[in-house]
């Protein structure tokens, strides 16, 4: 196999995704985070997750719509940085915020809805992440693994459920992610419709990925 | 692909093709570099949230300190205050931007002076005031109370003001007064923030006639022996230290004594998240979140939320009889 071209996007997307986080994680430890660094650390962390959900999300509607194939590549990165931001927001919550008070915090996940559905999400995306493997894929057989990775979008939408519940009034910004992953699945589903439609009428049934 | 910038060519002649090897690879690591700064440029600039703090001005005109007329009060906590910094750059003041950093940043637009209070409704003598002519009907004391926000964080803040029952006993309410209502500065030039309908403008709180006048409810005109900030709620606030934060209305254009109970914006807002006695109660919780512990600004662990916020002996009796689940 050719190797593919521009070896530098994937590498580069890897450092620039993580760099928010090295420079949260350095102004936490010089004390730079303002009042509530906790608070600052949560919501960054819950930002950043959910937009490595949005953006893998988005990289199979840009193939549909712009015949783009580089953002391809990226689908599997951006959804593994989506979950180690979300699993570093729970984190955060347990360890930080909460102090591992585990009675407060179990109390949180069943009894609070807002956190119920956060915590969903990110339970969510452990199969998916486990499964991300090219080995997962060909010992699940790739339909199986397509079916189970629809997941990521029950996810994603968690999340954007857990954000809005999460504001007190304005809700503009999670209803902007919201509106992306209405408008990306809306894509996929016309997608989806059209294949459908093309193959009854040419009856040759290719599925492509 | 190699995995560092070469190192600079010695006087070795170079065969072409890795000559050309070398191009590739610059070019490659140029984009790199630049997709990688990119990808975490963006990031950052959906994810990160102003501070405030740090290089943020100090507003208000930190004056001098006004002599105070007592050194310690009664109902003074020993607790360690809070950083002037933090209590001035951590704030809840929607009316400029709803990031808890941005009332630092934005509340400069302020007119603090000259401000005139209107103090009427069920009163035997109505006023338009000053805040000057306000303020220097009450000898200022100092007062360090505890501030507990409804989101769960709490601060301890040395108040310079005047018990509010000095200037309500002052304007005589009448035998119907039976609640007071407060109306912050409705002005979108002033406070750019109700340019935006997140909350029903101007802000609105109220109290009940024997919490205004209990002797911990004061009108605060500074803090940390300061004038008060316009973050803070320059040039007149409330100061309730046994309610979370949100009854303790900033920017005070009018106190008005009714005989019904006035509406409150946050209970208008969502009646079923923030009631109108706002009571600090660490045994109801808050619908998305437990009240039962807070974090102190400045401290890493979470403290036990008192109730009435450490106040239950001086304002408990208050409601007696009453089911504060249900009048929460």
């Amino acid at each position: 196999m050719a190797a593919p071209p521009y070896p530098w996007l994937k590498p580069a997307v890897l450092v620039g995704g993580l760099s928010p986080l090295a420079l949260l994680a350095l102004q936490f430890a010089q004390g730079t985070l303002g009042a509530n660094p906790i608070e600052r650390t949560l919501n960054q962390t819950g930002m950043l997750a959910l937009i490595f959900l949005v953006a893998s999300l988005a990289c199979t509607p840009l193939k549909g719509v712009f015949g783009w194939t580089w953002p391809m590549r990226l689908r599997k990165l951006l959804g593994l940085l989506g979950f180690a931001h979300a699993s570093l927001h729970f984190l955060t919550y347990a360890v930080l915020d909460q102090g591992l008070a585990l009675d407060a915090i179990l109390e949180d996940i069943t009894r609070r809805p807002f956190i119920t559905v956060g915590f969903l999400a990110l339970v969510l995306l452990v199969p998916l992440a486990v499964t991300s493997t090219n080995r997962m894929v060909r010992r699940m057989g790739f339909p199986a693994w397509r079916r189970l990775h629809r997941l990521a979008y029950v996810s994603a939408s968690l999340g954007v459920v857990h954000f809005v519940w999460r504001v007190k009034k304005d809700l503009t910004e999670p209803l902007v992610y919201g509106g992306v992953l209405a408008l990306l699945f809306v894509i996929r589903v016309a997608e989806a419709l059209r294949k459908r439609r093309a193959r009854a009428e040419t009856a040759v049934s290719t599925p492509s990925a | 692909m190699r995995q560092k910038l070469p190192e600079p060519l010695g006087s070795e002649i170079t065969s072409e093709s890795l000559y050309l090897r070398r191009r590739e690879f610059l070019k490659s690591a140029a984009l790199f570099t630049g997709t990688a700064a990119a990808v975490g440029t963006g990031l950052q600039l959906l994810s990160h949230r102003p501070t405030g703090g740090g290089n943020s001005p100090l507003l208000g005109v930190p004056g001098e300190a006004p002599k105070v007329a007592r050194p310690r009060g009664p109902y003074d906590t020993d607790e360690r205050a809070t950083s002037y910094e933090d209590a001035t750059t951590y704030n809840n003041f929607y009316e400029f931007g709803l990031d808890k950093g941005e009332p630092a940043q934005n509340a400069h637009t302020l007119k603090p002076r000259p401000w005139t209070v209107i103090i009427d409704g069920e009163v035997h003598k109505p006023q338009r005031v000053d805040i000057d002519t306000l303020q220097s009907w009450f000898p200022l004391e100092e007062r360090v109370y505890r501030m507990r926000c409804v989101e769960a964080w709490s601060m301890v803040i040395p108040w310079l003001g005047f018990p509010l029952a000095g200037l309500l006993r002052r304007v005589e309410p009448t035998g119907k007064a039976k609640y007071v209502a407060f109306t912050t500065l409705k002005d979108p030039e002033q406070m750019p923030g109700q340019k935006y309908p997140v909350l029903d403008w101007p802000y609105v709180e109220g109290l009940r006639l024997d919490e205004a006048l209990h002797p911990l409810t004061m009108l605060a005109v500074g803090l940390y022996g300061r004038v008060l900030p316009n973050q803070n709620g320059a040039p007149l606030r409330l100061v309730v230290p046994w309610k979370y934060g949100f009854k303790g209305i900033k920017s005070i254009v009018r106190i008005s004594l009714t005989e019904k109970q006035p509406p409150t914006t946050w209970n208008l807002a969502n009646a079923r998240e923030y009631g109108f006695f706002a009571n600090v109660n660490p045994q109801v919780d808050h619908p998305r979140w437990s009240q039962a512990t807070e974090r102190r600004i400045g401290e890493f662990r979470r403290r036990p939320t008192l109730p009435f916020n450490g106040y239950a002996e001086q304002v408990a009796s208050l409601y007696t009889g009453m089911d504060l689940r249900r009048d929460f």
